[in-house]
């Protein structure tokens, strides 16, 4: 297939998964925000969203206030973020409409009705550029269900071919890009040696690490136990039962890579560096990686796969 | 020729009683109810946005394409009718290709004077480029669109020859789709020749025509602007159902003049082009240097016969307007026959006794330019205002080599479905012809244009022109 076609596949993908990622990351922050100080609620919460959604640059570029009014804007409305929800949507429809015949109708169709949708909410924004509370709620769940009706109908009716797989390739490593960056932002309230006896301050740190990654319940289903950091730390690196952990992300990675590599006869950087990560994955233990560094683990992972990202564009898309 | 006064409509010819091609429509249009003609009407649309543009329409910022008015009722041409236009098609067609073979080649028909040589040399679409050069089978025009009008019961003429890139053969399909769909009882009683086949039979026409340096199963693209362009839904439509690579310029590559696309896989060779840009932006190093649409080297490896681009660089030269006042003597210069398809009698304002007859009749003639299309910078004399007619006259005045007067047809009408009920309305019909190396196709029918305005005589879609399914009937048997 073109190279275009699957960079615009791959991308389609990758941003349909980063505006719902997006919509979870404002859902959280405010929920943390209005939450009492007594309780964890602290005042920097927006900044630990920019930096969960790589826009601390871009944001600080605007030289605004990073206050609840500001952040929530310059994520979900601004044109000048590149990353902003709306632009996300935006751009995956671009992307979209650049490769129509390599997609089904009902893929289209969610995408499309939900860009109409969110034209709609873009309308009724007020003069400081803000939804009413209860219509950024509505707004953020709109993002969700249209990111889960664009993945649920590439799932139920795409051949099985490259164009697929290069879809669910963007799919992931910008899945695996998310997980690791709450990780990365909230990886101090998980270190151990923060003492947790019962009701800690930290337990809805935790709690919203989680929820960002639509994790909490599964943690229950997973552990049956209270909310433990490490366990946290756990599930969303190490569980191949959790749809979002780094290693269920990789897993899907050298899958989707393998068949590709397949099909095209030839196997690359990307399938090998892809297939490293996953093995060293596999492998690791949570206490190890505590005693060597969380925040240097996340960060090496998020390197990695920013790496496997460019690899995959290399060989494949340009 | 049929005055303004005597219309002719293909349903009911010349005011007497329905034409035996029409009689089970106008029985079946007697018998249906107006409300299921209407909600048929709603239904088409609904269609249209679903199957057809959805894409590009629904709220779009740009609003770069919006649907074209479909009309319900088909338009009719009997097998007999058929087999005639198609035989004049083919052999205007075929007299094209020979003009711009020689026009590029040998120049005989300019020694002999049928054509003046500066028509031919000053025209915009001669390209000095391809003289010289020949192109495989020597086939210049794969794709041509020929605009056919009738006035009445016996003769079709020739509107226009497009032989650039024309458009308009998505509509020709997906109109059939959604008549089939709305419309199962009437293609139970009537033997509709069918046109799904035109995308197998471009693709065989495309691969008929692959450079002899191409493998044995030639790879073929279609090449387009990019999804901003106002047809690029017509592009993807037929990449599509052709099976073949919707490429932009981005997309291709040249390496010792080998055009190559960018693949997943790598490079893969590409052997044949349809093109669906202009001459202009192919490529930057040989046109417009300011091109991003195209390909920089293209030309260089299109003239080392390692491509084909269909259509070939430089057809414009023969669907010039002035060109086409010489399509008779053409026709009769290489085929040494009569021309099937009339042209419609046109004054040269070039020669002086021709301007002085279309100055003094400017309110009854339509006057074009000769390189204009799309119904853009034309007189329709009995329709403009005073104004008009002057500010024309001072144009013609200036520069009267750059435009040709027609006197002013009345197209034949076909009924067609109003809220009001079912009305006369002005039609034309471009049907496609297919050239390659194993010869000419035409899949019978075409698209039918319909001004749907109510005396309007312009059928453009960029001047608020509709379309309809065209029907070939095989015959009224049982």
């Amino acid at each position: 297939m073109l190279s275009r076609t699957a960079d615009n596949l791959y991308w389609l993908a990758r941003y349909m998964e980063r505006a719902d990622y997006l919509a979870r990351v404002v859902e959280v922050t405010r929920r943390m925000a209005n939450l009492p100080r007594a309780y964890g609620g602290v005042a920097t919460e927006w900044d630990s969203a920019l930096i969960s959604s790589g826009a601390e640059e871009a944001f600080a570029a605007t030289g605004l206030e990073p206050n609840e009014t500001n952040v929530t804007c310059f994520l979900t409305f601004d044109e000048n973020n590149p990353s902003s929800i709306r632009n996300c949507i935006e751009l995956a429809r671009t992307n979209a409409r650049a490769v129509r015949t390599a997609l089904t109708h009902e893929m289209w169709e969610a995408i499309n009705g939900g860009w109409l949708e969110i034209r709609r909410f873009d309308a009724r924004r007020n003069g400081q550029g803000m939804l009413d509370a209860e219509d950024l709620t509505q707004f953020l769940e709109l993002v969700k269900e249209v990111s889960v009706q664009f993945d649920g109908s590439a799932y139920r009716t795409m051949l099985r071919n490259d164009a697929y797989w290069f879809s669910r390739l963007g799919m992931y490593v910008e899945r695996a890009d998310n997980t690791a960056r709450i990780l990365d932002v909230k990886y101090h309230v998980l270190l151990p040696d923060v003492e947790t006896i019962g009701g800690s301050l930290d337990y809805f740190q935790w709690t919203s690490v989680l929820r960002a990654v639509s994790a909490l319940t599964a943690y229950h289903w997973v552990y049956r136990q209270s909310i433990k950091p490490w366990l946290i730390a756990d599930l969303l690196i190490l569980k191949a039962e959790m749809p979002r952990s780094l290693l269920s992300c990789y897993e899907n990675i050298s899958h989707f890579l393998d068949l590709i590599g397949k099909a095209y006869g030839r196997q690359g950087l990307a399938q090998r560096q892809a297939r490293q990560l996953y093995a060293r994955l596999e492998h690791a233990r949570i206490e190890e990686i505590f005693q060597t560094g969380l925040h240097e683990f996340i960060t090496a992972f998020i390197d990695d796969n920013n790496r496997i990202g460019g690899r995959i564009a290399e060989q494949y898309l340009v | 020729m049929a005055g303004p006064g005597l219309r002719f409509d293909e349903m009911g010819g010349q005011g007497e009683a329905v034409r035996q091609t029409y009689e089970r429509l106008a029985q079946w249009l007697n018998d249906t109810p107006a409300d299921l003609l209407a909600s048929r009407r709603r239904q088409a649309e609904l269609l249209f946005r679903r199957i057809g543009i959805t894409f590009a329409v629904y709220g779009d910022k740009e609003a770069t394409e919006r649907l074209i008015p479909f009309d319900i009722v088909p338009r009719i041409l009997s097998r007999a009718e058929w087999d005639r236009l198609e035989k004049g098609l083919i052999q205007r067609v075929r007299a094209l290709n020979m003009f711009l073979a020689d026009v590029y080649g040998a120049r005989e028909i300019l020694r002999a004077g049928i054509v003046p040589a500066d028509l031919v040399y000053k025209n915009p679409g001669y390209r000095p480029e391809m003289a010289g050069r020949p192109v495989p089978h020597d086939v210049y025009v794969h794709i041509a669109g020929i605009d056919i009008i009738r006035v009445d019961e016996r003769d079709f003429y020739v509107l226009e020859d497009n032989a650039r890139t024309p458009s308009g053969v998505s509509y020709m399909l997906e109109n059939r789709e959604v008549m089939m769909r709305l419309f199962p009882e009437l293609f139970a009683n009537h033997r509709v020749a069918p046109v799904e086949n035109y995308p197998d039979a471009l693709l065989a026409t495309l691969r008929s025509v692959a450079p002899r340096t191409a493998g044995r199963d030639p790879a073929a693209v279609l090449l387009t602007p990019g999804q901003f362009n106002s047809a690029y839904y017509e592009h993807s439509f037929l990449a599509d159902k052709l099976g073949v690579e919707l490429v932009e310029g981005r997309d291709l590559f040249v390496q010792d003049d080998v055009v190559y696309m960018r693949t997943t896989e790598g490079p893969r060779r590409v052997d044949v082009i349809y093109r669906r840009i202009d001459d202009d932006f192919l490529d930057p190093l040989a046109f417009r240097p300011d091109s991003a649409l195209g390909v920089p080297g293209l030309m260089h490896a299109y003239q080392a016969g390692n491509v084909t681009l269909c259509n070939a660089v430089g057809t414009g030269v023969a669907d010039d307007k002035a060109i086409y006042t010489y399509m008779p003597d053409v026709i009769r210069f290489y085929l040494n026959e009569e021309p099937i398809l009339k042209n419609v009698p046109t004054w040269r304002c070039r020669e002086a006794d021709a301007l002085k007859y279309v100055l003094d009749n400017l309110g009854d003639l339509v006057v074009k330019e000769v390189n204009g299309s799309g119904g853009y910078g034309m007189l329709v004399g009995p329709h403009a205002s005073k104004a008009e007619i002057e500010s024309f006259r001072a144009k013609l005045a200036r520069d009267p080599a750059n435009f040709i007067a027609q006197p002013t047809l009345s197209l034949s009408t076909v009924p067609t479905s109003f809220d009001e009920g079912v009305r006369p309305r002005h039609v034309d019909l471009r049907p496609f012809v297919l050239s390659g190396s194993d010869g000419v196709r035409v899949v019978p029918g075409g698209l039918t244009r319909v001004a749907m305005k109510e005396g309007s005589l312009v059928v453009n879609s960029s001047q608020g022109g509709g379309t309809k399914d065209t029907w070939v009937l095989d015959d009224l048997g049982a």
